[in-house]
């Protein structure tokens, strides 16, 4: 018997998606074929890191990331700056965590001015994330998108309950949206008609599927996201199309596996590692469900992820 | 190939005699062709048609055992690409490499950490399974003393025996031939003299080649040899080419009925960078190996690498649940805390093992939302006042603690006015934290 290469037949691809301007803009999305497997399609964009960083000191972020960015974390600005210029990160994401009405409530206009601030010293491209406080994301990011019009960032995330406000802010200053649904195939595809019907173009939608760290739910994120993918591929439906979006950074450092000392867990091992490794082996799930883009933590994880993309390729 | 239910049902008695359980052999020969049913059900089929069927209705991937006891590592059997199509059914099996050049003490050390790799997580003991003794000599009496001291130090661990050079394998396995080790492995140089030695004592043989075309013709090779029970490895040892070759083997073996591939994978991650060596087993344990060898297994990697494992193993048309009750963890007196979360099985071990931490007594009510987590079930309306009160009123935990308050999680704070009510009088609700990562400092500043 001879050994033929098994070879799928798909008729439909993830969608290009071009984000930020300028000679730093940066290109995700665009494969015709389940992640990385070049003997049946193109992957023309390998999956892009941003990194995260907040309008708040990290106070609750566990040791070891919260340390690498102790020198710049007051300061989003410089922590932006470390992020382009020490880190050589592809994109930060600002998450706009004081806007909360339980953090600080800051001000829409404030947040705006830090936004401009940002994007007056970087030249990466910038994910602009509210607070996922459903009422007052819609007045953040109404302002912020405002101010950062003509940069083409990615503005979220717009959820079912604020998605037309949302998107409509994103549509009048030409930025790209993240539609995030709760971890359900069919919730996902729902968002991105909704939002396609109100008159949003779906080449500058990014799906996020809600992320899960690893040993926390990983597995349901994982396959909701194959599954969107071969959607995309096998049956080329538009509304599974857009590039997929993984905000893990947040879940992993939540974790106990990247908190509880070695002291108090010796069967658990250095707690340093520990940390980094959950979230960079959260991070390689994802890209085999066929991430295009996360948002990530720690610069030893983000290092860690890359290589394994360049050995992938 | 896989046949279909109307060819089966050519070779069957027809005679609908109904003993296989089946109203017809028409629905008996559907059932077998889903591989619902055994072939043994039908007593009266000939030993022929039985011989066709069998191996027409034979898993994609044969089922290998390596070691024996309890502790033996059952790989392969698996039935589809994706785990949401079905499931992955036998959990990868991890060894680690000891070569027989190490010196002794980093051979102890080793062993040492196989022996105390076991971690437990949501209920399952989970660990590292076996030990590739690895030869880089090329002398067996070398090989067989490390195979010694490790047969003597850790009873029952199952071993692959590693070496393209049948003389030390042979010396190898007059230790430890009844313990069925997986051979590693044959060649298109050596493939007689390994075969004898896997046919002679009954262990698997694995079988090396470089791409899949020399693996083709390999393991037709080795299975004309008289070789049952092989295990694969092409080669590949890049990220990509673990990808592509595992993708394509699994899909040959699946989709195809590919003969030559029907077997379980074995993937080697071997990287100086112990956590990247990391990450490449994790794309083994995604992606379709049924083996991996690691290099090292620092607890901190195993954690990470046995956490991935069981995600992904685990069965995704079941909800992981446990069932609705009231839980005594530790001396739980009538003065014990009583904490009310869902029945998702991570929430309930996850909680669980916070107040076991806390070394506070409580009583753990855990009511049935049909496995969501908390925040999910909230959402769906099953985790609601009404629900929360009938199950705490039904449960007796009224005659079981003198006090009359209960425990929510944080991110349901918004319950706590309803479901007093709904208690009724004399109840109180307390608002615990959001995350179970809390729950200890919680308990302990409220003892205080
Ligand atoms: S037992 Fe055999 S012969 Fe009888 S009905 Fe079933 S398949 Fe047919």
């Amino acid at each position: 018997m001879a050994f033929t290469i098994p070879k799928e037949n798909y008729n439909g691809k993830v969608y290009e998606v071009e984000l930020g301007v300028g000679d730093r803009a940066i290109k995700i999305g665009g494969e015709s074929t389940l992640p990385f497997l070049s003997f049946e399609g193109e992957m023309p964009n390998r999956p892009s890191i941003a990194i995260e960083i907040q309008d708040l000191p990290p106070n609750d972020w566990p040791d070891t990331v919260k340390k690498v960015y102790e020198k710049v974390s007051s300061n989003p600005v410089a922590w932006a700056k470390f992020c382009q210029d020490e880190l050589k990160a592809d994109a930060v994401a600002l998450r706009l965590i004081s806007t909360h009405p339980d953090q600080k409530d800051t001000k829409p206009e404030d947040a705006a001015k830090l936004v401009s601030e940002v994007l007056n010293v970087i030249s990466i491209p910038v994910i602009i994330l509210g607070s996922e406080h459903i009422e007052k994301d819609i007045a953040v990011l109404k302002t912020v998108a405002e101010t950062a019009k003509g940069k083409n960032c990615i503005i979220g995330k717009a959820q079912e309950e604020n998605h037309k406000t949302i998107a409509a802010v994103a549509m009048a200053n030409e930025h790209k949206l993240i539609a995030m649904s709760q971890l359900d195939v069919n919730l996902a595809k729902q968002l991105n008609i909704l939002l396609t019907q109100m008159g949003f173009v779906k080449e500058r939608i990014l799906t996020d599927p809600m992320s899960s760290a690893l040993g926390y739910g990983l597995e349901y994120t994982y396959s909701v996201m194959e599954r969107i993918r071969l959607a995309a591929l096998q049956q080329n439906d538009g509304a599974m199309q857009p590039p997929l979006v993984c905000d893990i950074g947040k879940n992993v450092w939540k974790t106990k596996e990247t908190i509880a000392a070695e002291a108090e867990l010796p069967e658990w091992g250095s707690l340093e590692e520990r940390g980094i490794i959950w979230e960079a082996m959260t991070a390689a799930g994802m890209i085999m469900a066929g991430a295009n883009l996360l948002v990530m933590r720690h610069p030893k994880a983000i290092e860690l992820t890359k290589k394994l993309i360049e050995e992938l390729r | 190939m896989a046949l279909s239910g109307v060819e089966i049902f050519k070779h069957l008695p027809k005679t609908n005699c109904k003993k296989c359980g089946f109203p017809t052999c028409l629905a008996f020969a559907m059932k077998l062709a889903a591989k619902g049913v055994s072939i043994d059900a039908c007593p009266d089929i000939s030993e022929e048609a039985k011989k066709l069927l069998g191996e027409a209705s034979a898993p994609p991937i044969r089922l290998i055992t390596i070691g024996a006891g309890d502790k033996a590592v059952k790989v392969g059997e698996e039935v589809v690409l994706f785990r949401h199509d079905k499931k992955f059914f036998n959990p990868c099996g991890f060894a680690v490499a000891i070569k027989d050049t190490e010196s002794s003490d980093e051979i102890k050390k080793k062993i040492e950490a196989v022996k105390t790799s076991e971690i437990d997580r949501v209920g399952q003991k989970l660990r590292v399974e076996m030990i590739a003794v690895t030869d880089a000599a090329n002398d067996p009496a070398k090989f067989a003393s490390v195979v010694k001291n490790v047969v003597d130090s850790a009873p029952g661990v199952p071993l692959i025996l590693h070496s393209m050079n049948p003389s030390v394998i042979e010396a190898g396995l007059a230790l430890c031939a009844d313990k069925r080790p997986l051979i590693y492995a044959a060649t298109n140089e050596n493939a007689e003299a390994m075969a004898k030695l896997a046919k002679d004592k009954k262990c698997p043989l694995a079988i090396y080649a470089n791409g899949l075309d020399a693996l083709t013709s390999l393991s037709e090779k080795v299975k004309g040899l008289g070789v049952e029970d092989i295990v694969l490895d092409s080669g590949a040892r890049k990220a990509k080419d673990m990808l592509e070759h595992f993708t394509m083997i699994r899909r040959s073996a699946v989709k195809k009925s590919f003969k030559p591939f029907g077997y379980p994978v074995i993937a080697f991650a071997n990287r100086d960078d112990s956590m990247m060596e990391a990450l490449i087993a994790g794309i083994g344990v995604m992606k379709y190996a049924s083996i991996i060898v690691l290099s090292s297994i620092e607890k901190w990697k195993m954690l990470s690498l046995l956490t991935l494992r069981q995600n992904i193993y685990t069965d995704p048309q079941v909800p992981m649940q446990v069932e609705q009750k009231i839980y005594k963890v530790g001396e739980a007196t009538d003065k014990s805390p009583v904490i009310v979360t869902t029945n998702f099985s991570l929430t309930y071990f996850i909680v669980r093992g916070e107040i076991e931490n806390s070394k506070v007594p409580c009583w753990l009510a855990i009511l049935d939302v049909e496995g969501l987590s908390v925040l999910t079930a909230w959402a769906a309306g099953k985790f609601s006042p009404a629900k929360i009160a009938a199950f705490v009123k039904e449960s007796g935990i009224e005659k079981t603690v003198s006090h009359k308050e209960v425990i929510i999680p944080g991110y349901v704070a918004v319950l706590s006015g309803s479901l007093e009510e709904k208690l009724g009088e004399g109840w109180k609700v307390v608002v615990g934290p959001r995350e179970a990562n809390a729950l200890p400092a919680f308990l302990k500043s409220r003892g205080a």
